[in-house]
This record gives structure tokens, sequence and C-alpha cells, in this order.
């Protein structure tokens, strides 16, 4: 046995125009947590994809298990003992978990010459598998009714059931709240224990030290090496995977507020689970973060406010006046803005270039006779979000789906941006974007409040609401639990406001 | 790399490139296919299926479909027919009807195919149903009350006046063919399509429902009003096809456009608008339809047996589909 599970020697891969892969070596131990970090677009989710078989390398060698191994496609990886755990799980929703896990590869037996499947020891195996990873669920359960999180477990069980000597994590925790990555890593540790290797992708720095053995970084392709956990801080990190140091990870605040610009009175959704009389106020020039654990409807309010859910009740007292909005249309005519949580199903248009991304909601400031786009001065408008957002694209004209996330976010605040709104509502605005992009856009977030334009920004990362807000409103369950200026938020005021009804 | 080079792009082109040779092999070899007659013969064969396969592009385009097109042509025939028959026709279907002027029938034609694109439009955005049901439950209606009007009865004895539309032209010096007003209408209406599609809102709103109709309606596109002009648009256009076709052939039954909402879905496929939307544009799908009605013509010179023809035409269907989704799947 070599002191390796896997090693990616001098992998190599391109795409038309980049270079994803520049000779990258990555080197897992057995049993162990190894981290594999960089920024966006550093090569990370194409290095795991060449490992997986989805992406065909154009140069190097993978030795696993001490063997000089060609994987073609993901049946093969999983045959060979490899599972990977995506960030954007994809599970029948209307099956039930045992089928979900042994979707492909259903255990069978024999009536005479026919062969059919084994519905008992189906249920069996499965029951066994979710004990493995701490779950307390039937196994006849449909997925649609368990949360994220445990859909997440079902996931892992299922890369697990393989038999898998490497898992592969791909984010996993991004949706989570604090106890369910809790429970995420006790199944990891004792995956560990039982000699299972994983590489573990995340942007979360404090996850990374607590839970990994080593950590791999990745900058623009190329391998920048290899630390044992233990001698890594945060700063460090970030310093490696950017090369260079941060010294401040949030702009200076120079914006002041002002007057009350948007009113919001007594919203209540039409579902009684979701939010309920929430009121406040929001100020011009004012960065108004919204706190909660995931499940606070957060998202949901503020969606309602857009247009996009019912209410019940609930007026918007807009600069003075009562406002209806109906639609987003209704909103975005006023001025407001908002970037969604979820850039895939309701950001980014995949076929289209990002110039089409950017001028979809502005159509009707380049209009000629009132009929005509003016591609000119649409173009021109897109350029300069390119420039100032400092989004990498090849051209204006690539189909944003070969972006990195980073620069797909960009892309999508340029969108509003170019509409010039007064409010601009950004739901996790920093998702699953490096620490590079991250500044960027607290920078264009400064900026903006500095212009006089009022922000609502709902995170579910503490420093970054804490360092960017000049008033925090949090949520818990669905009722807003509590107001905290910028200056006396903590963590733990925070935290305690954030299960004030729980 | 430059050998890859070339295989994808003969791949990516491999239907164009293979009727290209054919188009050559039948033009050598058979008498009379390189000619100013067949090549205006082709165009005025083309000329309403392009202007159905555009009406159906939209819906296509916003990953809906529209399968009453073919029926919706043959109630814009059998209804231009019936109102536009000469005066001294025995079996006028209509024996007491005034002369009505021939741009009053076109409106009225159109209006009412394009009243019941915008019924599937309005089933498709309020009730969601799926296009694919809506339209084909609109198919059978459609047919259903071209039977009522007609009583099924194959109607002839056109007036002159409106069968010159698809016959006469203008006469430009130096060509013996007359440019046919058929062939005119058609490019007006590519055109429209292309300014529609390129240089206004409602084409970039169509694209953008296609690419991610939620993310659309997050972004202000008003997805219903869209889909519903899109529908509507089709309709108005099959209609407006139907008038043409009837007053190409000189005459109508009910059966007139049976099927060619396949023929329309099949052509702008294999011009390259995707199945899974957001993607296409006009000259492609001029493309596409091109392709279908020179592979006709070509089999009909050869005088391959019509049943091989229809065997043939739906190889190519699936053969172009094939090679289109592999453009999209090969660059992962």
């Amino acid at each position: 046995m070599s002191e390796y599970i896997l090693q990616m020697k001098n992998i190599s891969k391109s795409f038309p125009g980049v270079k994803a892969l520049d000779q990258v070596n990555l080197n897992i131990r057995p049993g162990t947590v190894h981290a594999l970090m960089g920024e966006n677009g550093a090569g990370k989710s194409t290095l795991m994809k060449c490992l997986f078989g989805i992406y065909k390398m154009d140069e190097g060698e993978i030795i696993f298990n001490g063997e000089n191994v060609n994987i073609t496609n993901t049946a093969d990886a999983l045959s060979k003992g490899i599972a990977m755990v995506q960030q954007e799980q994809s599970p029948i929703l209307d099956r039930s978990i045992a089928e979900n896990i042994f979707l492909g590869r259903f255990p069978t037996k024999k009536i005479g010459p026919i062969e059919i499947i084994d519905h008992n020891k189906l249920y069996s195996e499965t029951d066994k598998l979710l004990k493995k990873v701490n779950m307390d669920f039937n196994s006849k359960v449909k997925l649609s009714s368990l949360s994220v999180s445990q859909m997440q477990s079902v996931e892992i069980a299922k890369a697990v059931s393989a038999d898998a000597k490497l898992v592969i994590m791909d984010e996993p925790t991004s949706s989570l709240t604090e106890n369910e990555v809790e429970g995420l890593f006790d199944i990891i540790n004792s995956l560990r224990d039982n000699g299972v290797s994983i590489i573990y992708i995340s942007h979360k720095m404090e996850e990374i030290l607590q839970i990994s053995d080593e950590v791999s970084i990745m900058r623009d392709g190329t391998y920048v090496g290899t630390w044992p956990a233990k001698e890594l801080t945060t700063d460090l990190i970030i310093k490696k995977m950017v090369g260079r140091e941060l010294t401040n990870r949030f702009p200076p605040k120079e914006n002041a507020p002002g007057d009350v610009v948007l009113e919001i009175k007594d919203f209540s959704s039409i579902d009684p689970k979701s939010f309920k009389n929430v009121s406040f106020n929001l100020r011009e020039g004012e960065i108004l973060g919204i706190g909660g654990l995931v499940g606070a409807q957060r998202t949901e309010l503020m969606e309602a406010i857009f247009g996009i859910r019912h209410t019940v009740s609930g007026k918007v007292i807009y600069k003075g006046e009562e406002i209806k909005i109906k639609r987003p249309r209704d909103a975005i005519v006023k001025g407001i803005a908002l970037l969604t949580e979820d850039r895939r199903a309701t950001g980014i248009f995949g076929v289209l270039s990002v110039a089409d991304n950017v001028g979809i909601a502005s159509l009707d400031n380049y209009l000629d006779h009132k009929i005509v786009i003016n591609n000119k001065e649409l173009e021109k408008v897109v350029s300069e979000n390119i420039k100032k957002m400092s989004i990498k694209t090849p051209s204006s004209k690539t189909q944003i789906k070969s972006l990195s996330g980073g620069n797909q976010q960009k892309v999508i605040i340029g969108r509003w941006l170019a509409n010039n709104p007064d409010i601009l509502i950004l739901d996790e605005p920093t998702r699953g974007i490096d620490v590079g992009a991250k500044y960027e856009i607290y920078t264009i977030i400064e900026e903006l409040a500095q212009q006089g334009k009022s922000i609502i920004m709902i995170s579910s990362e503490m420093p970054e609401l804490i360092g960017m807000s000049d008033r925090i409103m949090v949520m818990c369950e669905g009722k807003v639990s509590g107001f905290v200026e910028g200056e006396e938020a903590t963590q733990e005021n925070i935290m305690s406001l954030a299960t004030k009804f729980m | 790399m430059e050998t890859k080079k070339i295989k994808d792009f003969l791949a990516n082109n491999a239907i164009i490139l293979l009727l290209f040779i054919l188009v050559l092999y039948v033009g050598v070899t058979q008498d009379g296919f390189f000619s100013m007659t067949n090549f205006f013969n082709i165009a005025s064969n083309v000329s309403p299926r392009f202007i159905i396969a555009l009406g159906v592009s939209g819906t296509l385009i916003t990953k809906g479909t529209d399968l009453s097109a073919g029926r919706l042509v043959g109630l814009g025939g059998v209804l231009s027919c019936t109102l536009l028959q000469r005066a001294d026709y025995t079996a006028k279907f209509f024996p007491n009807l005034p002369e009505i002027p021939i741009i009053i029938v076109l409106l009225g034609v159109v209006l009412l195919t394009g009243f019941f694109g915008f019924l599937n439009g309005t089933v498709i955005s309020y009730l969601n149903v799926p296009p694919f049901l809506t339209t084909l439950g609109m198919q059978t209606i459609v047919y259903g009350i071209n039977l009522v009007y007609s009583g099924a009865t194959p109607l002839g004895g056109l007036r002159k006046d409106y069968t010159q539309i698809a016959s006469a032209g203008i006469k430009i010096p130096g060509i013996s063919e007359l440019i046919k007003y058929l062939l005119i209408i058609a490019v007006i209406v590519g055109l429209f399509f292309w300014f529609l599609y390129n240089k206004t809102r409602h084409g970039k709103y169509m694209y953008a429902i296609g690419g991610n109709e939620n993310a659309a309606e997050v972004s202000g596109v008003n997805t219903v009003a869209a889909k519903l002009r899109i529908y509507t648009l089709a309709g108005v256009m099959y209609g407006f096809a139907g008038f043409l076709l009837a007053a190409k052939s000189g005459g109508a039954s009910v059966n007139l456009g049976l099927g060619y909402e396949l023929e329309a879905i099949a052509a702008c496929t294999i011009g390259g608008v995707s199945t899974t939307g957001g993607i296409g544009t006009v000259p492609g799908i001029l493309i596409g339809v091109l392709v279908f009605e020179l592979l006709k013509t070509c089999m009909q010179f050869l005088s391959i047996d019509t049943s091989w023809q229809y065997i043939v035409q739906g190889l190519v269907i699936i053969i172009a589909v094939a090679l289109d989704i592999r453009k999209y799947t090969a660059k992962k």
C-alpha cells in the first residue's frame, strides 16, 4: 500500500480560449479529509470533474489505489470506488429514499428465469445505510418530504453505498444551517474513521480548518501547494489563494443613511408557515442586513415584496406613497431590484450571451422610436458593466453558462445596475463566490450606498452581515425578532435573536 | 487540432453538405433541375412553408410547441376559398355572396386563426396546460370546426385576382421567369421576423423565456403577455399561409395543411432551433425549410417512389436533430 490513495500528476485541461488546468498535482492520503481550496475559476471543479470522468483531461495521469487508472465516465469512477456529492443535487423528488440511493443498481432476485427487484433487500440495505449517516428515517419515505440537509445525507448515503474509498464533496454546506453542518461533520468523521478519504471543497475557512487534515490550494488553474491544516490560518489560506495579502475583508464604511425611502408594513404570507406581520423601514443610502437561520423566511419575504410571492396582508410605502407590486415588473419600474438567491433557477439565462443577460431588465432604456432596440447603446452599457465589475469573460457574446459562478453573479448584479435602481435587494450576494470576488462585490455595494442607493442584504454569513450593514434586522420562524445597530452587532446578539422563537 | 476542426465542421454541417452533394448529383444527371423554372418552383413551395415555420419558431424557442399549425392552415385556406369564389362558379359555397375585397377576407382569416392562437396562449399561460397538450387539443377542435363549417366540400372556382397572388409576379429584365408575389411576400415576412427577433424587446424576451422562464419573470418580463403574443402571431401566420396555399393550388379542402405542423417543427429543428429553448435564428429556419424542400425535389427528380420518400424524410429529421444536439453536448 502506497502512502497515497489517490495521486493526480501533472493534470492539464484546456477549453476553447482558456487553460483551465495547468500541470496540477493532488495527493490524497487514505482515511483523511483533504480540503481543496481556491478562488472561483481556480480550477477545483474542473479538476474534480476530470477525476470523476465528467471531463476528459488533456494531459496527466491518475493513480488510484496503486493502479494507473483511466476514468472515462461517472459509472467507471463509481465502480472504482470514487463517489461525488454534487454541489447542486439532483434527487428524484417523487421517489423513495431507497429508490434514489439504489437507482441504476437495484438488488434483484430471480423467480425462475425472470429477474425482478428484491424490495425487501432494497429497503433493509437502505435502512442500514441511513443508520451509517445518522439518519432516522423510513427508507420508503419520498425525497420530497425531506429538508435540503436530509436530502444531502441521502446523497452521502448513496456515495457510501457504492463502497467508495474516496468521496468528493463539492460545497456540501452551502445550504445548511449550523446545526446541520455539525451533523454533516459527524458523518464525515465516521467515514474517515472507517478509512474513507474525503476531498472537501468549500469557501468557508472556519469549516475547513475545523474538519480537514490537509489543505491543497489552487490558483488560476495551477497547483500552489499542500499543507497540514494545523499549520494554516484563515489569513494564510487567503494569502495563498489570492497570491497577495488581503488586509481588509470589507471596504471602509463611508455611506451616510438619510431619510426613510421604503416602509414595509404588516407583511404576511399566504402560506401560514411563512413570514407573518413583518414591518420595517429602509433609509436612503442605508445598508440593511437581514440575518437569521436558513428557513427564517427571509428570502420568501423579499420575494413577496418584489411581487414573486403572494401575501394576505401588507403595504409598501415608497417615497411617501403607497405602491402596489403585483409582479416583478411593477417593482422594477419603481426602481427596485432583486438579486435572487438561486442564481441558476431564477438568475441566469444559461444559453444566452453575457450581453443579453445584462440587458434583459433594462431594454426599455435603449429604444429608438419606442420599438427598435439600439444595440450599439446597449452594447456600450454592457461593456461598461463588464469593465466596472471586472467580469472575466472572453467576450460579451459568450454564453453565460461557461463563466464561473462568481462571474455569473457579477453579470446579474450588472443587469440590475444597468437599470439604475434606487433600492437594491440582494439575497445572499456572495454565496459560492471566492474571496477576491467577494471583496469586489462588497465594494460595489458600499459605493452604491454612498451614492444614496438603499440596500437590503440577506446574508447567512455573520462576518459579512456585521462587516457591511448599518443596521441588521434579524428574523426567526417568519417573524422579526429584533433589530441590531451595525456597530453594536456581534455574532452572539444576532444568534440569540435568530433563535428567539425556537 | 486542424483535423479536429475539419471533422467538427463536417459533422456540424453534415446534412447541408450531403444535401449539397445530392443537389449537385441530381443537377448534373437530371435535365431541368438546374433551371430557372425549377428554382422558382422550389421557391414557390418553400414560401408558405417558411411562413408556417416562422410562426412555429416562437413557440419552440420558448420551450413550447404548436401542433395546431397544420389544421389552422387548413381552416385559413378553406375560409379564404369559401369567400373568394368566382360569381359564375356553379358549385359556389355561398351562392349569393357578393365580391368581397381580398384584403378584407385576408384580415378576417388571420383574425380568426390569430384568435385560435390567442386561445392556445391563454390556456398555456393562465391554466398552465403544457403546450403539447393544449395545441393537440386545439388541433382536433379546429379540424372539427372546419368540418362543421365546410361540410367537407372540396372548394374550387377561385377568383382570378385571388389566385394571381400565387401565380403572378413582377417581371425583372434579364430573368425569364416572373418573381412571384408569393416569393416576395415570404421574403417580407422573413424580414419582419428577423427584425422582431433581433431588434425588439419582444424578441429578447422570447429568447429569455426560452432560456429561463423564472429568471425572465424576475427580470421584469411579462411572460404571460409575451407568450400570448407568440401564440397569437403564430396563429396569424398559419392563417396567412393557408390563404396563400389555397391561392397557389387554386382550391382547398378540409385536409389542406395536414401534417404541416410536424414538417415545420422538423424544419425549425434542422435549422438549429433548439428543442431545449432559447436558441434559433430566422436564417437558420430558412435553411431548415430549404433542406426539406430540396430533398423532396431531388427525390422527385430521381423518380424515387413516394413511399420511400417518407422513409428518407423521417431519417433526415432524426439524423439532423442528432447531429444538432451533438453540437451542444460535445462542448462539455
